[in-house]
């Protein structure tokens, strides 16, 4: 319940930026349900002038319905008001909590990001968030005129006869009462429905994703089985939560019909013993009406808003995730980095009952090319990590130029490297927009030059649509290779002073890629690079040689040394050529 | 839009008693006001007591029954409504899977993913609206009219009026928001689409410092997406007011048209009051209907959107099973290519041109190419995953497009560039390449793939999680699952497209001394950029810009391919070699 009204309290306090709008719907529905009580009054008084055959008062008649065609145009436009209002209000509400849920995703520490599903997060941020609205804006344009219409009744019903009102105001709340009671019910049932569509999102997500792999295993039928597994339960607990919110319009208007039989007896009575005319209790019926109404529309409305309440609480679960460390105060920012590169007793692990990487020392002077080598799983990509500070290190120290990374902003650290990564990542865009990602303010030259430097140039020219080709979403029309030659042309434009290389080259054909490390070479002159390769090639280049296993560094050194050693990197580097002697 | 009504015609029961409970709910309502009446006229006149409080019971009786009709409504709308959107649910999905490698290349995943939820549940409570309102609203307000009729013929013209005016108010708002509707849905794929882009690609974008922009981006996409629906909303809002002042004017109308008529002598007063109550009850129920239009709306444009991707075909066929049998002529493994040439949908060059060659079982085809050069493409043809433009592709001395689909790819293991891992356990992922796998049957596939040392090392061993995407793997690991994965599957045929780049070099040899030390004898086709990967394979084929630029062995192509010259000399420099 607590955390109920703290959901309340969020979103009031996303709602209280629209105060004016709030206010302006208030009062148009106030104006909106005055005259709409107001018309049957003056459509009475008309006909009490048309009494009978020649007993009909044009002239008053005329008067009186000119009066109401003023009054129609006039509850028109303030409902139209009131109305546009209430749009706007939600439509803006809900603008502002996927903008925020927005800023909260780019700043959530990588760690929440890769330990969830992306569908749960994008169903939060989508369908949860539509849900909300849908019952925000039903709230709004009934919940006020709702009340209003209350209020305005009370006030005719009393007006004629208190204790007949009296029998109304008592059982009238009863219907609030089984209102508030199924909704309870159903807050949970909603809540269940809304976690089954996460776990079903999360499910198309992967399946429709990766649909290539599913055919290629004919895995189609599995998938299915799966899918509809949860898509049974989905439909069991959707059915509960609709059949049973559903159930608050029947029996709340029942309750009305409590209502309207206890005014009938309580005005029977009254009216044998002469306390009211017939007359009078035909417009109390007709008020009694008037007034249990609203109670339905609201308390239809509770369960609508029981449902935006239940995917409210998710998103604000979500934008209440604690973010990634902010930057210290007054963070250094790297100016200039020349690249030195220090570890110092560094330890990290994703899982504490699993260690990783454990007192890792590691010096690296300005220039120095660093190869990271050593059999797949061995932790190479866990540095990057650490290294762009993805990831923070549990314990040690990472130095850049001799600052504590913890110590400086993470843009201006980010900023000092250029990474190209084995997870060739494209943005749906334009072939120009992701090679200027880095520096969108790049001229046509800077970009073709990079190209060219990269020889994606060749490629690129060939494409429909040159650099302005889209590439889709899943960049499938581009190969893996083509993608990768894009992200290396992504960094070259940049040229940041120190580069990270994580198997970079490996889907490139070693033609191309000859011509690539001609070019990474020059990039790399005098720019401190930490490359994670299989290609022993440019290993053997490499100023230090890490050789890792099982997240430690087992040996560090130049190739001719290590090969002297005849160690782990000596087997390494031997199985590649054992391979060529004998089949 | 018929596609999806055979959805509802699942629930027919459903879907008419639904409605017609609702009617008699309705019914025993109107029912309440004469017995109200009969209060008045008799027990009040009477001062009958016993009467009053006989027909107050009968009342209160006639709201059970109203209870039970209505809560029985609601039980079956919300039935065929949730039962509708599952099985659209579960046809759109099988829908998606059906179709092949080519459509999918041009349909988006995020659409899809809205297409399959929130348009779905739009659709959902659209159905479930209208099947509580739909014969209750007209019912009402032809009832009204036809009340009006035995009142007055002249003063019910006014009805006859207004009616049809309100329609067109109605259908015109309708019409006029459905395409906005359809924006606002279409708005909404392109917000998706930046969420799930800055999840995916979270590294690259931080990496870039791109945080601010894409808040920036993202915010453009979001105001988009509101301007479109405030505007939307802004004509929805016009509903209510017009037919306010439709249906009042009509109030006016009669007030007048009564007067001059009982001023005639032809109606009474009370009979004035009647007509003026009929048309209040018809404004009353088109209030609801006016909700119901907007939630209509808002269904419709979904389920069009939904209908599209359903009706997209397939542009591969597969032939049915029936009567498939495998001619047992011994040719297994073998795959040969007849003067095959591809061009892919939209694309104005060839992709592979004339490419021909045979594969006998149990030999080693190595591809060897430049980036772009039809490597993939060319293997990609082999399981049909696209159809070649030109020429013939056998497998097993039968053409491709002969064979059920998944009989051909139940003979093919095919380990894909993009290292995929699925969300479950080890075992459920090695598992697709067969269902009921044992234990044994998987480890063998581990240790062949390089991959039994690690998943040895995992605490849980094969009931290790794999998350989403296998983001708690590292790449080779991941790569080495996924060849496990497709020899899991024991096939005939197994490409390994490009699979060991994520390897180091022992761990790619070892796999390669281990495949082919293998009982069974495979065919395999290795995509490679390294020359060390294929050149012991039986048949190397050397690709240039889709075209074939050498076939033969490491020494002939070594004597005289150029291309392959180059290639391997650029990673085995001559002083080396």
């Amino acid at each position: 319940m607590g955390a109920k009204r703290d959901t309340f309290r969020k979103i009031l306090h996303y709602i209280k930026r629209y105060w004016f709008f709030v206010a302006m719907s208030l009062i148009f529905a106030a104006v909106t349900v005055a005259l709409t009580l107001y018309f049957p009054i003056l459509t009475g008084q008309a006909v009490d002038q048309i009494l009978g055959p020649g007993r009909v008062d044009f002239q008053q008649i005329r008067k009186i319905l000119e009066t109401a065609v003023a009054i129609i145009l006039l509850t028109a436009v303030s409902q139209w008001i009131m109305n546009v209002c209430n749009n706007r209000i939600t439509y803006h509400v809900v603008q502002d909590i996927r903008r925020d849920a927005f800023a909260k995703i780019e700043i959530l520490p990588l760690r929440y990001i890769d330990s969830h599903s992306y569908g749960d997060v994008v169903s939060r941020v989508i369908a949860d968030v539509d849900q909300f609205a849908d019952g925000l804006l039903m709230g709004f344009t009934q919940f006020f005129t709702g009340v209003m219409t209350i209020v305005g009744t009370l006030g005719f019903m009393v007006s004629i006869n208190i204790k007949i009102t009296l029998v109304v105001v008592l059982i009238t709340p009863v219907s609030l009462f089984v209102a508030s009671f199924i909704a309870k019910k159903s807050y949970s049932m909603f809540k269940l429905q809304s976690e089954t569509r996460g776990e079903q999102t999360g499910l198309i997500e992967e399946a429709v994703g990766n649909q290539k792999v599913v055919q290629a295993f004919n895995h189609e039928k599995q998938c299915q089985e799966q899918f509809d597994e949860i898509n049974g339960r989905l439909e069991k607990c959707s059915l509960r939560a609709t059949f049973f919110s559903s159930l608050v319009n029947p029996s709340t208007r029942f309750v009305n019909s409590l209502v309207y039989t206890g005014v009938g007896i309580a005005g029977a009575i009254s009216a044998i013993r002469g306390g009211i005319s017939v007359g009078q209790l035909s417009s109390f019926l007709s008020y009694a009406n008037q007034y249990t109404k609203p109670f339905n529309e609201i308390s239809g409305v509770v369960t609508e808003l029981q449902n935006a309440v239940a995917c409210a609480a998710r998103i604000f679960e979500l934008i209440g995730e604690e973010p990634q460390t902010p930057d210290k105060e007054g963070a250094e920012e790297l100016h200039d980095v020349k690249g030195y590169v220090e570890l110092r007793d560094v330890s990290f692990s994703y899982d504490p009952k699993q260690k990783l990487i454990e007192n890792f020392n590691l010096s690296v002077k300005p220039g120095q090319r660093v190869a990271i080598v050593g059999p797949t799983g061995c932790g190479k990509t866990t540095l990057i990590n650490l290294l762009m500070r993805f990831y923070d290190a549990d314990s040690g120290k990472i130095l850049v130029d001799g600052t504590d990374v913890m110590e400086a902003t993470r843009k201006s650290l980010r900023g000092s490297y250029g990474m190209v990564l084995q997870d060739t990542w494209l943005r749906n865009g334009t072939i120009r927009e992701n090679i200027a990602m880095g520096k969108p303010d790049a001229t046509e030259e800077e970009i073709r030059a990079a190209a060219v430097a990269s020889h994606a140039h060749s490629f690129i020219k060939r494409l429909p649509n040159g650099y302005d080709t889209v590439i889709s979403e899943d960049g499938d029309n581009l190969s893996q290779g083509q993608r990768q030659l894009l992200c290396i042309t992504r960094v070259m434009l940049c040229l940041p002073p120190m580069l990270i290389l994580d198997e970079a080259t490996s889907s490139i054909d070693t033609r191309t890629e000859i011509r690539i490390q001609e070019a990474f070479a020059r990039m790399m002159e005098g720019r401190t690079s930490f490359i994670v390769a299989h290609r022993l090639s440019t290993i053997r280049e490499a100023d230090i040689i890490l050789v890792m296993r099982d997240g430690q560094i087992v040996e560090q050194g130049r190739h001719k040394e290590l090969l002297a050693k005849n160690g782990f990197y000596a087997e390494l580097y031997n199985s590649q050529f054992s391979g060529r002697k004998s089949p | 839009m018929k596609k999806l009504l055979v959805y509802l015609s699942h629930y027919k029961k459903e879907s008419i008693l639904g409605p017609l409970f609702k009617l008699l709910e309705a019914s025993f309502e109107l029912l309440v006001p004469l017995v109200m009446a009969a209060v008045i006229d008799k027990g009040i006149a009477g001062r009958d007591m016993g009467y009053v409080v006989r027909m107050c019971l009968v009342m209160v009786g006639l709201g059970v029954v109203g209870l039970i009709c209505s809560v029985t409504a609601q039980y079956f709308a919300a039935k065929a409504a949730v039962g509708f959107a599952t099985g659209v649910r579960h046809a759109l999905f099988s829908h998606i899977q059906s179709l092949s490698y080519t459509e999918m290349d041009t349909l988006g995943t995020s659409t899809m993913i809205t297409r399959m939820t929130s348009d779905v549940n739009q659709v959902q409570s659209g159905v479930n609206m209208t099947l509580r309102l739909f014969l209750r609203s007209p019912f009402i307000v032809f009832g009204a009219m036809g009340m009006a009729f035995t009142i007055n013929g002249k003063a019910a013209m006014i009805f006859v009026v207004t009616i049809p005016l309100l329609s067109v108010v109605v259908f015109g708002i309708m019409l006029a928001t459905m395409p906005l509707y359809k924006k606002v849905q279409a708005n909404l794929d392109k917000v998706l689409g930046s969420t799930r882009e800055n999840l995916t690609g979270v590294r690259v974008l931080r990496a870039f410092n791109k945080e601010e922009e894409e808040r920036k981006r993202f915010s453009e996409r979001n105001e988009s997406l509101t301007r479109i629906q405030v505007f939307a909303g802004r004509i929805s809002a016009l509903m209510n007011p017009m037919t306010y002042v439709i249906i009042n004017g009509a109030v006016v109308a009669l007030i007048w048209t009564g007067a001059i008529q009982v001023d005639g002598g032809i109606i009474t007063q009370g009979e004035v009051v009647a007509l003026v109550n009929y048309m209040s009850q018809i404004l009353v129920e088109l209030i609801k209907l006016a909700n119901l239009i907007i939630t209509i709306t808002k269904a419709l444009a979904c389920a069009s959107r939904i209908s599209a991707v359903l009706e997209t075909e397939p542009s591969m066929t597969s032939p049915s099973e029936e009567g498939w049998t495998e001619d047992g002529t011994g040719s297994r493994g073998t795959v040969e290519f007849s003067h095959v040439s591809l061009a892919y949908r939209h694309a104005g060059a060839n992709s592979l041109t004339d490419i021909d060659f045979r594969a006998e079982r149990g030999q080693t085809i190595g591809i060897i190419g430049g980036t772009g050069s039809g490597k993939t493409s060319l293997v990609n043809l082999i399981p049909r995953f696209y159809d070649a433009t030109e020429g013939q592709i056998l497998v097993d001395g039968r053409d491709v497009k002969e064979y059920p689909l998944h009989v051909l790819r139940d003979k093919i293991g095919v380990v894909p560039q993009k290292a995929v891992l699925f969300k479950g356990t080890i075992r459920d992922n090695l598992r697709w390449g067969k269902e009921n796998a044992g234990e044994e049957e998987m480890w063998e596939a581990l240790e062949l793939s390089q991959a039994k040392e690690f998943v040895e090392k995992k605490e849980n061993g094969l009931d290790t999680m794999v998350n989403q995407g296998g983001r708690n793997l590292s790449g080779g690991q991941r790569q080495r699952l996924t060849i496990a994965r497709a020899l899991v599957k024991k096939p005939e045929i197994l490409i390994l497209d490009d699979s060991a780049s994520a390897l180091d070099f022992a761990t790619d040899a070892k796999l390669r001394a281990a495949i082919r030390g293998m009982k069974e004898k495979l065919t395999v086709f290795i995509v490679s950029q390294r020359a060390s990967s294929i050149q012991y394979a039986d048949q190397i084929i050397v690709l240039d810009d889709g075209e074939v630029a050498g076939i033969g062995t490491h020494e002939e192509l070594l004597a005289n391919c150029p291309v392959y010259q180059e290639i391997y000399y650029s990673q085995f420099p001559k002083e080396d070699a």
